[in-house]
């Protein structure tokens, strides 16, 4: 079988190439997807020990990671909306007044 | 080298069966169009197609021979990875549901490898089709997006957002079934229905099913038609791809080939759905006669020797050579299999389950192309609020009166 | 090198690839067709480790209403391609090494910890099955479980809020 060392990396590199992604993109959109990618890579972390330790418990934690994230994603794409609406750019640089 | 072959015996034979599978699922869809189109014609009173071949038989021929020379042509401000990629995942995935669909009951060795009469049988198999089905939206919002053209993405966003909400009312009037028989398994959830000498009462749909927890699943069966004729697109709920009001909705921008791949999608997965609808709620491969009236046994034969006898009677005398030629040699295999039947046994004990199995899986296929010629279509605010105000309450109702009858009936 | 090395690795990789092309791309359409690609290799792996249902939800919940609202989003705000601006040199000529440096010693903090001789178990699935699952959901964790079905709720009504019009 797998080793759990390799899951656990794979978790790390999914999370930092998320972080990368949250730092260098510019539209808002690829930003919030990129916290999606985060919280998918800490799912694997999850699933990867609750496989090793045969128990059940990280995977009832991984359900409620996905039921968190699909929350998150409704009420934060409607915020998005609006804010496109009233800005007219998805750019977050240019999102840095309180001025419109 | 038979060394060789029992050795790798796990690889050739899923690859085997894959390529007979899609070369039999090809075939029907293309017979499938000339079904719908014959049947359609004759409900609006007139011929449908009967001058290509002995009564348009060879129209689907003549129609896959015009995709394959009609020019495919690339639009030229069109996102081209999206373009290409939207046919080719919505085929992908409408043939691969057919993948964890069991067929029959058999389960035989060949080369000393034991397999089964369907290509994989996962304990999760009905999670996998849901699985795919959500995946599904994919193709259709990416096609009308990729197109770069105001009405192809409307009809995509439209077609997607209507896929959506009617897969909640999909999953949800499934569980009833789940349930009953308390496993993911497709082939446990037939075996479940089987119940020694009851037949067609043992059926999800009546459900006088194992040890007397089973429930009538007639809401779930209704909720999982209506749902299932929404997500494949048809009449009528086929708005987003009606040629009246979105010119031809999310494919309008695709021509030949591309357009043959959602084609052949839309009809692989109305297959797989009706295949769907038999194995949960109509008993899949089982006989609706009691097991004990082994006489029915011989029902394949008695309906193939008739039949055909009487395309031979039509063929003598049909209009065309190639017709009087053709149609009685078609007949005289059909009643040659027929006689075959009768006088070899194990061969029709073989060929029994997947009988009553492709029975009802072309009489759900009738009753969609039925549907098609008969009923008008939704319009899209009339689609949306049935969808979400009726047949989601009306789904989750099941669940909650079927877990009650259990629970009633445990005790 | 068993099968079930081969797949990690056939996987992994398809889902760094996935990650690395989410960054790459220019068109935030093409990093979300990025980001489900990692989902469903993702839930190729947990199909691995023999967590089927958590597979199928991913791909259900996750790669087909999640993803598709990102792209109905993407779509409807009719997102363009990010315009080019200059990076300051300082971010790619030290950040780079930086962040390697940083990914490397999280690695070996990872490979030196005690879960080094755990291995997980394969996809034989008896280790968790739905049944289990959810007798754990509705008995041990059923508070959590009320909780996160008042949060959807929540989130329903505060997404419908946010994206009516102004009258």
């Amino acid at each position: 079988m797998v080793p759990t060392t390799y899951y656990l990396l794979l978790s790390a590199v999914l999370f930092g190439l998320g972080i990368v992604a949250f730092v260098f993109k510019r539209n808002i959109i690829t930003i919030f997807m990129a916290i999606e990618l985060m919280l998918n890579a800490v799912n694997l972390a999850f699933v990867a020990f609750s496989s090793a330790f045969g128990k059940s418990d990280g995977e009832v934690f991984v359900l409620f990671v996905i039921v968190v994230a699909a929350a998150e994603a409704a009420v934060g794409l409607g915020i998005i909306i609006l804010t496109a609406r009233n800005r007219r750019s998805l750019n977050v640089e240019r999102v840095d007044l309180l001025k419109l | 080298m038979s060394d060789f072959l029992t050795h790798y015996a796990f690889l050739i034979v899923p690859i085997v069966k894959i390529a007979i599978l899609v070369f039999i699922v090809l075939t029907v869809d293309a017979y499938l169009t000339w079904l719908e189109r014959k049947v359609i014609a004759h409900i609006q009173s007139r011929w449908g197609p009967h001058r290509v071949g002995p009564h348009g038989l060879l129209q689907p021929l003549a129609d896959g021979v015009k995709f394959i020379f009609k020019e495919d042509p690339l639009p030229a401000s069109v996102d081209k990875a999206a373009y290409f990629i939207a046919p080719f995942i919505t085929l992908m995935l409408a043939l691969t549901s057919l993948a964890v669909i069991p067929f029959g009951p058999q389960h035989f060795t060949v080369f000393g490898y034991e397999t089964h009469v369907g290509i994989a049988d996962v304990n999760i198999s009905l999670l996998v089709l849901f699985a795919i089905t959500a995946l599904g939206v994919y193709g259709v919002a990416l096609a009308g997006w990729a197109s770069n053209n105001k009405y192809s993405l409307l009809g995509g966003l439209r077609s997607s957002a209507q896929m959506i909400s009617y897969e909640l009312a999909l999953t949800l009037s499934v569980v009833g079934v789940l349930l009953i028989a308390g496993d993911f398994s497709l082939r446990n959830i037939v075996d479940q229905q089987q119940n020694g000498n009851l037949g067609l009462l043992g059926w999800n749909i009546v459900g006088f099913s194992k040890d007397g927890i089973g429930f009538t699943q007639i809401i779930g069966f209704i909720c999982f038609f209506i749902a299932a004729i929404a997500e494949t697109n048809r009449v009528p709920f086929d708005l987003p791809e009606a040629e009246s009001e979105l010119v031809a909705g999310f494919h309008t921008e695709y021509a030949s080939m591309k357009f043959a791949m959602f084609f052949i999608a839309e009809y692989t997965s109305m297959i797989t759905v009706s295949c769907l609808a038999t194995i949960l709620f109509f008993g899949g491969w089982l006989s609706p006669f009691p097991a004990s009236w082994t006489f029915t046994d011989y029902l394949p034969s008695l309906l193939l020797i008739p039949f055909g006898l009487w395309v031979i009677f039509d063929g003598i005398r049909y209009e065309t050579i190639f017709g009087r030629i053709v149609l009685p040699g078609v007949g005289a295999v059909l009643t040659a299999l027929g006689a075959a039947l009768i006088v070899f046994p194990p061969f029709n004990d073989a060929i029994q389950g997947l009988f009553w199995f492709l029975a009802k899986v072309f009489t759900f296929l009738f009753v969609y192309i039925w549907m098609r010629g008969t009923l008008p279509r939704f319009r899209y605010d009339q689609l949306m609020s049935f969808g979400w105000k009726f047949l989601l309450p009306v789904s989750i109702a099941n669940v909650v009166l079927t877990s009650a009858v259990i629970l009633w009936r445990m005790h | 090198m068993t099968a079930s090395l081969f797949i990690f690795f056939v996987l992994a990789a398809l889902a760094v690839l996935g990650a690395v092309s989410l960054i790459l791309q220019r068109h935030p359409i093409h990093s979300a067709l990025s980001l489900i690609v990692v989902m469903v290799a993702l839930a190729g792996l947990y199909l691995l480790m023999g967590a089927e249902f958590v597979a199928a939800v991913q791909i259900i919940v996750y790669g087909g209403a999640i993803m598709v609202l990102f792209v109905f989003v993407i779509m409807l705000l009719n997102a363009g391609e990010e315009e080019r601006t200059n990076f300051s040199k300082l971010a790619t000529y030290a950040g780079i090494p930086l962040a390697v440096a940083t990914a490397g010693l999280i690695a070996a903090a990872i490979v030196r910890s005690s879960s080094g001789t755990l291995s997980t178990a394969g996809a034989s699935g008896a280790l968790t099955s739905t049944r289990t699952l959810s007798m754990l959901l509705f008995k041990d964790f059923v508070y959590p479980f009320e909780l996160t079905s008042f949060l959807i709720l929540v989130a329903i009504l505060g997404a419908i809020v946010l994206a009516q019009r102004e009258n």
